[in-house]
């Protein structure tokens, strides 16, 4: 890390709390349509923060706004500002490729490469040339997917087609591949939403184990999910931020009569 | 007139024994049709189709059949002087007699001739009024058998359904059995000509010059057919031009297909598609003369600038044309299927920081591979039948040759060499064709069936 962002970093902190990445009147249209109206969210490094709301509530629009995805929606235009280590991140000098490989994301649909589980891996390592050495390729594919705990289930197998394993096991094989790139911040477009109870309680498992390591942002359309891995939680409703703070405190004692309608099944 | 007059009488026949059927429908059920089994327009489709389809039959089989009865009842009225012909000159005969007798105007013939004539023309005058009662008592005949049981409980629906999955199949039958027919008279006519030339020798021999076969009598005949029928020459032309065609469409079909899936904006694909596709339908002939006063010359003299001999009839020259020509089927075979890799893998891959040319190279070509090969495969096998362009710009002499600024020529185009003008249908020359096209033939079906092979590979891969 640079210098600069050194002396950002202790600029922006507050408490013991660092802000990672910050929006400030964050705006969205598709189009005509407007789909977030002045947003301002703290995102705090080394913690889980969840988006929930009901869905079109742009809570997923938010998120893809954070690594600039939005840019390949042609009538998708972005207005605000977004920071990453105080750094705004939709300037002309930010290059989007490096962006995205600080700030990785999976998604709702497992999406494994047509390749084999070690490619799947590896892919991000090459394309952005991370390692000198096959060697050094080896080992960090081998921690990645330690990390995202499918190691012992694939050992064996690394030259099969990553579409060979299981849906958890591709999710799993998709953060793999995501933190594989050594990103900062970690996006998550409701990872568990195609996954079956078991695997989505190994990977909320594993998402409160990467917190150690990364930033992370998750969209859940399940409250519970919400309430076991994030320390955070933010309420979207109709493009608008409503609420967010502590996620004990949203659940516990919402401020906003539309939080505590949201949270107890009125709306939704 | 007739033709008229046959139509109305169709039209009648079908609308009466529609009406029939559904009207008896109706009177059984004393008005409500709500208590039939089928509606009462199945009803009448029974009716209609008991009626027709069988003198459909009758009518089919007398079409393909009354020449053989027309011929026996001549012959047997021309009596000895016929009959001392041989078996081929009877047929010829009998052919050019029945030809006469169709005809208004008959000039100088022989009395055994006139003979033949009559009798034809005697035949068919009295079996016409036979067939016509014979066919509308089918029709009335097997349109009340129909019509005699409806009943209210009569599933006539199922019998109209039933109908209906013969007449799919009887049209899927006429596609195969045509290719069954053009692959078994190729092979017939292959045969004969192997007889005359080695099989081997045709297959491997290096000098090809069909015109200079010699048809005499003498013990020489089949060794120097031999030497004249060798097609490695055409072979290798054929190879070389499709080559260059090739490698001219690959690599422009695939760069287009990829900029129109995932650079273009929608409204430029809007317009650069069907335009590329406009390429496809212009006729090959125009590709042609293109080829021929455009392209031909404009190497040569290129060609001459840098001190290369160029002739003005050149595989390269019909090469490239061709690879123009099928162009639009790479392309717009190979922009599907780069369209139908799904979004998440793009998504998948920019949520990693590559961007759009990297992710095209290292996962969507990849995942289209199978189906960019079978683009291809296509591709190759069009132009591997492609004749216009080659015979154009390409040439008529049979090098054999690497070099693809020599004139060479290709299967297609002897082919049509072999058969223009007057030909006689027995001699090793015109046989020759039939190898040709059968060796055509058993090469693009191998590439089809692979491009198949392929296609079904990848369907598996994303269903």
């Amino acid at each position: 890390m640079s210098v600069a962002t050194d002396i950002l970093h202790t600029n922006v902190q507050t408490g013991k709390e660092t802000i990672k990445m910050s929006g400030q009147k964050v705006c969205v249209h598709y189009g005509e349509k407007q789909a977030l109206f002045d947003v301002d969210l703290d995102i705090v490094a080394n913690q889980v923060i969840s988006l929930i709301g009901p869905s079109g509530c742009g809570k997923s629009t938010f998120l893809r706004c954070l690594n600039r995805m939005n840019d390949t929606i042609d009538i998708c235009n972005v207005s605000g500002e977004i920071t990453l280590d105080g750094q705004d991140i939709y300037d002309k000098a930010i290059d989007v490729v490096e962006l995205r490989a600080r700030v990785g994301m999976v998604f709702q649909k497992p999406n494994p490469f047509p390749k084999s589980i070690y490619e799947n891996v590896a892919y991000g390592p090459r394309i952005h040339g991370m390692t000198r050495s096959k060697d050094e390729l080896d080992e960090l594919v081998t921690s990645s997917l330690r990390r995202a705990g499918l190691w012992q289930e694939v050992k064996d197998r690394l030259d099969q087609p990553g579409t060979s394993l299981s849906g958890g096991q591709q999710q799993r094989l998709c953060i793999a591949r995501a933190i594989a790139t050594k990103p900062e911040v970690l996006l998550m477009d409701e990872p568990c939403s195609a996954l079956d109870p078991i695997a989505t309680a190994i990977i909320e498992e594993l998402i409160d184990e990467l917190r150690e390591n990364f930033t992370i942002v998750i969209v859940t359309h399940s409250m519970q999910q919400a309430a076991r891995v994030s320390q955070k939680t933010a309420f979207f409703h109709l493009g608008k931020l409503i609420e967010e703070g502590p996620t004990e405190q949203i659940f516990t004692n919402p401020h906003h009569k539309k939080t505590q309608d949201y949270i107890t099944g009125r709306i939704g | 007139m007739q033709i008229w007059l046959t139509l109305l009488a169709v039209i009648v026949a079908v609308g009466g024994l529609y009406y029939a059927g559904r009207s008896r429908a109706f009177a059984v059920t004393n008005g409500d049709a709500t208590i039939l089994h089928s509606n009462p327009a199945f009803h009448g489709g029974m009716v209609v189709i008991s009626g027709m389809l069988p003198a459909v039959f009758v009518l089919l089989g007398w079409t393909i059949f009354s020449r053989y009865f027309a011929d026996a009842s001549v012959s047997a009225l021309l009596g000895e002087e016929f009959n001392a012909l041989s078996e081929l000159e009877q047929g010829a005969f009998l052919r050019s007699a029945f030809g006469l007798s169709q005809s208004q105007q008959i000039g100088d013939v022989s009395s055994l001739q006139n003979k033949a004539i009559e009798g034809y023309s005697a035949f068919f005058a009295s079996t016409t009024l036979i067939l016509q009662l014979v066919l509308a008592a089918l029709i009335v005949g097997g349109g009340y058998l129909a019509w005699r049981q409806i009943r209210t409980d009569l599933r006539a629906r199922q019998f109209v359904e039933r109908a209906v999955s013969f007449a799919l199949i009887a049209a899927s039958g006429v596609a195969i059995l045509t290719t069954l027919g053009i692959v078994l008279s190729l092979i017939f006519e292959s045969i004969n000509f192997f007889q005359k030339v080695p099989f081997f020798e045709f297959l491997f021999g290096t000098h090809w010059s069909p015109q200079s076969a010699f048809e005499g009598v003498g013990s020489d005949t089949a060794h120097r057919n031999s030497e004249v029928f060798g097609a490695i020459p055409i072979f290798a032309g054929t190879l070389l031009i499709t080559t260059i065609a090739i490698l001219v469409a690959a690599p422009v079909g695939l760069m287009s297909a990829i900029y129109l899936s995932d650079y273009a904006t929608p409204n430029v694909r809007a317009i650069a598609k069907p335009m590329l596709e406009i390429l496809a339908g212009i006729p090959t002939v125009v590709y042609g003369f293109f080829a021929a006063l455009t392209v031909a010359p404009f190497l040569r003299n290129s060609g001459e600038s840098i001190g290369l001999s160029v002739s003005s009839e050149s595989a390269l020259a019909a090469g490239l044309v061709m690879g123009i020509m099928i162009i639009p089927f790479v392309s717009s075979l190979s922009d599907d299927v780069i369209n139908s890799v799904p979004q998440s893998l793009r998504d998948g891959s920019a949520g990693l920081g590559a961007t759009k040319s990297e992710t095209i190279r290292r996962v969507i070509l990849p995942a289209a591979l199978p189906g960019i090969v079978s683009a291809l495969m296509l591709a190759i096998s069009r132009a591997i039948g492609e004749t216009m362009i080659v015979v154009m710009a390409a040439g008529l002499s049979a090098n054999l040759t690497a070099n693809p600024l020599e004139a060479v020529t290709t299967v297609t185009v002897q082919i049509v060499t072999l058969l223009v003008g007057d030909q006689e249908f027995d001699s090793a020359k015109t046989l020759a064709a039939f190898a040709l096209g059968l060796v055509l033939f058993c090469v693009t079906l191998m590439l089809n069936i692979v491009a198949l092979r392929v296609i079904q590979k990848y369907r598996e891969q994303y269903d």
